[in-house]
């Protein structure tokens, strides 16, 4: 007699050859899921975990009780950073391919979910990003040169050479250092946030993971401890359906949607169309408010694609279809408000060229001077000895020793 | 000045760290309400509040997530993990988070974090209970770890690494809680009471982190140990009235390597105890490290006395424990070589 008991294999919805299936999202009409008060307990608003909060329908208008009614310019704003993300990305791609930095990580299709949140956050606020939050980033101010030295580990980089391309860090913009190890950094923002309420700050934490992530422990670390002590925390899901080549139903489980752990934790979960600015903005700014106020945290899943590959070393027409990303039902974050804007009178398409055209020119400006500082293959390179710096607050012995050694067998093969 | 044993001795460091600076925060399971399982936070809640001393969930690496949060927020964390044996779940955030932000963030940002955790056997806690675990920590660069074999060290090595902007692990070893330890479990206990490094100052002191202690100077031969096995190799040495030079290490890493270089030039010979297993252990980088140093004054080979390779078993406790005898063999061995 066999057991009736077999094992559950997740299958994606479609791989190489077959046709781009995305009937398994469940999707809300825009402006159809309700606003709740920010005092909401999470056993009330259990329902938000899988709707769909969205506020651009499909004639590009805002509607609905999660309008945020953003000034014109502010969404101006949010239109400049989310393009000049994509830019960024797309030319240190084509840097990385012609050999001038060794790695890279493109957020294509993803600028709404780091650069809505991070304009609907306060600029005290401490954020803890992922690798693929470049806009983070451009919100905060971070000059290009910055970033791109990094990407290089030239002599201008912040981490004198010590990290993998795209793990950026900044104290004063209140960027906390990327980790290439995933969702460490959950729990440190639940921690950060509650230190800042020991303190009596008003400042909240705010932290992003992607949906594959989900699965490790720190996740559920984070939102048990967040719950515990109420700490005034926005912990993200970016669920951009693939975590490299495992498709977002192998971290979900027969769960109906990341935002639904929030609810079993005592957090309320929501879900939001991350390929929507004005709703990614407005349930940020609610989780925000909600945190401040002494509510406690909020567990945000955005819903968008990866629509580039994993990173410059990922093929994803391997494992899934080739069209899959012009077949994604929640568009393109810049085209839809972009599209909005031009509703509104507030944008046209030659502004949008020239918009275009001075961010294309800001990037070539500073990668230039990037390049002054280094590359991989020529120009100025960072003293190696660098590398016994800070591995203490001061160098021990042993290592003041390690670093005369290293110097000497540099001096021995005429280097240094 | 007030006689104080091992536990009293953490708990007066915590008082004293937490009344000084308002940023030292302690976190972790049974150490609020309660006073923590071995009583090392006994009134600190009462005394300093819930916001300061909190109790966590059983789940080490939040506390430790949490911990490198706090820290990275200005305050002055010490977690406590209730046994060594329960660290592994916080290892990641140790290993790739804790001890290395200072290094990759090249400096803008460094999370100040004190982990207490009790180690180390002789209490009948079998495997799970038992471990000393300080060999995959000495092996992580950043971190800073410590052991203390005495109430006085205790205290003072605590406030020194409360005071550290590096992250440093503090074992402390359980079985010496109450009083020093020999190895003889048949022995009635000692108390720290009649011991003269029960005696602890009731105020603010440190003992600096990165020097080692020369409890003994002798001239025969150098024994390098640290936690209980200092007491244990002591006691071995009298027993066989050898002018032994007995090392307490004190902190693990970074290592004191001067004073020992010094006392094994001065000796020629050397004996390394430690009550962690042996194999892949501390005492295998200390033989050596002193070794490349020391060759040409050694006039025996080095040898490592530890645990066996083995779980610590429950019931065959002292006989896995590398008590005076397997000490005393070891001695006995470097000084019947040749010279």
């Amino acid at each position: 007699m066999l057991s009736p008991s077999r094992l559950h294999i997740p299958r994606a919805p479609a791989r190489p050859g077959e046709a781009p299936d995305f009937s398994y999202l469940q999707l809300s009409a825009a402006g159809a899921v309700p606003r709740p008060e920010i005092t909401v307990n999470a056993s009330e608003v259990t329902g938000l975990a899988t709707q769909l909060v969205r506020v651009l329908d499909n004639t590009h208008q805002a509607v609905g009780a999660w309008h945020p009614h953003l000034d014109p310019a502010e969404l101006q704003i949010g239109l400049r950073h989310m393009l000049l993300t994509r830019l960024f990305d797309e030319r240190m791609q084509k840097t990385q391919r012609q050999g001038r930095i060794s790695f890279y990580v493109k957020c294509t299709g993803e600028e709404a979910v780091s650069v809505a949140a991070a304009m609907a956050l306060e600029p005290h606020d401490m954020l803890f990003p992922a690798y693929r939050n470049q806009g983070l980033q451009m919100v905060r101010g971070q000059p290009l040169v910055a970033l791109m030295n990094q990407l290089l580990s030239n002599t201008g980089d912040m981490c004198k050479g010590r990290q993998l391309p795209v793990m950026y860090h900044s104290s004063a913009a209140r960027l906390f250092s990327i980790s290439g190890n995933l969702a460490t950094q959950f729990p440190q923002a639940v921690g950060w946030a509650m230190a800042a309420a020991i303190k009596g700050e008003e400042h909240i934490a705010a932290s992003w993971i992607g949906e594959g992530s989900s699965a490790a422990a720190d996740f559920h670390h984070a939102l048990l401890f967040a719950s515990t002590y109420r700490a005034p925390v926005i912990l993200n899901v970016v669920n951009n359906q693939w975590a490299i080549s495992t498709f977002q139903g192998c971290a979900a489980g027969d769960s109906p949607s990341f935002a639904a752990r929030g609810p079993g934790y005592g957090i309320p979960g929501l879900r939001v169309d991350g390929n929507d600015f004005l709703a990614v903005y407005a349930v940020t700014r609610w989780a925000a408010e909600r945190a401040r106020k002494g509510h406690g945290a909020t567990l945000i899943e955005l819903v968008t694609y990866r629509a580039s590959a994993h990173s410059t070393s990922d093929d994803p027409a391997r494992y899934r279809p080739r069209d899959e990303a012009e077949r994604w039902p929640l568009g393109d974050p810049i085209e839809r408000l972009k599209a909005h804007l031009c509703v509104l009178g507030e944008w046209s398409e030659p502004r949008h060229t020239a918009l275009l055209e001075e961010l294309e020119a800001q990037v070539t400006v500073a990668w230039k001077e990037a390049c002054i500082f280094g590359t991989l293959s020529e120009g100025p390179r960072l003293d190696p000895a660098l590398m016994f710096d800070d591995v203490y607050q001061h160098l021990p012995p042993h290592l003041a020793e390690q670093r005369e050694q290293l110097r000497a067998a540099r001096a021995a093969q005429g280097k240094g | 000045m007030p006689q104080m044993n091992l536990i009293q001795a953490i708990n007066s460091a915590l008082d004293v760290a937490m009344t000084r600076d308002r940023t030292v925060v302690v976190l972790g399971q049974d150490v609020g309400y309660f006073g923590g399982v071995f009583r090392a936070t006994e009134g600190l809640q009462r005394k300093f509040g819930e916001h300061r001393v909190l109790d966590t969930p059983i789940a080490e690496g939040g506390i430790i997530g949490a911990a490198i949060g706090m820290g990275v927020n200005g305050l002055r964390p010490v977690a406590e993990i209730q046994f060594a044996d329960y660290v592994y779940p916080a290892y990641d955030q140790i290993v790739s988070e804790l001890a290395r932000l200072r290094y990759r963030s090249a400096g803008d940002f460094f999370a100040p974090v004190t982990i207490r955790t009790p180690c180390g056997g002789g209490i009948r806690g079998g495997q799970t209970h038992s471990q000393s675990p300080e060999a995959v920590f000495v092996h992580v660069c950043g971190l800073k770890v410590v052991m203390p074999s005495n109430p006085y060290d205790a205290k003072g090595l605590l406030i020194a690494a409360i005071e550290d902007d590096d992250p440093v692990i503090f074992l402390e070893p359980k079985r010496l809680y109450n009083g020093p330890f020999e190895g003889n479990s048949e022995q009635p206990a000692v108390p720290w009471s009649t011991h003269p490094q029960g005696e602890v100052p009731a105020g603010h002191y440190t003992v600096p982190l990165g020097q080692a202690r020369v409890v003994k100077s002798g001239s025969a031969l150098t024994v390098i140990s640290y936690g209980t096995m200092v007491h244990v190799a002591t006691a071995a040495a009298r027993q066989l009235g050898l002018d032994a030079e007995v090392i307490d290490l004190c902190t693990l890493s970074p290592l004191d390597t001067a004073t020992l270089v010094a006392s094994v030039k001065k000796t020629g010979r050397c004996v390394v105890v430690h009550e962690a297993t042996r194999f892949g252990g501390f005492g295998g980088e200390l033989a050596a490290t002193l070794q490349e140093a020391c060759f040409w004054h050694l006039e025996a080979p080095i040898i490592r006395v530890g645990g066996w390779d083995t779980p610590y078993p429950h019931a065959f406790e002292w006989e896995y424990f590398p008590g005076q005898a397997r000490v005393a063999a070891a001695m006995r061995q470097v000084m019947e070589e040749a010279p």
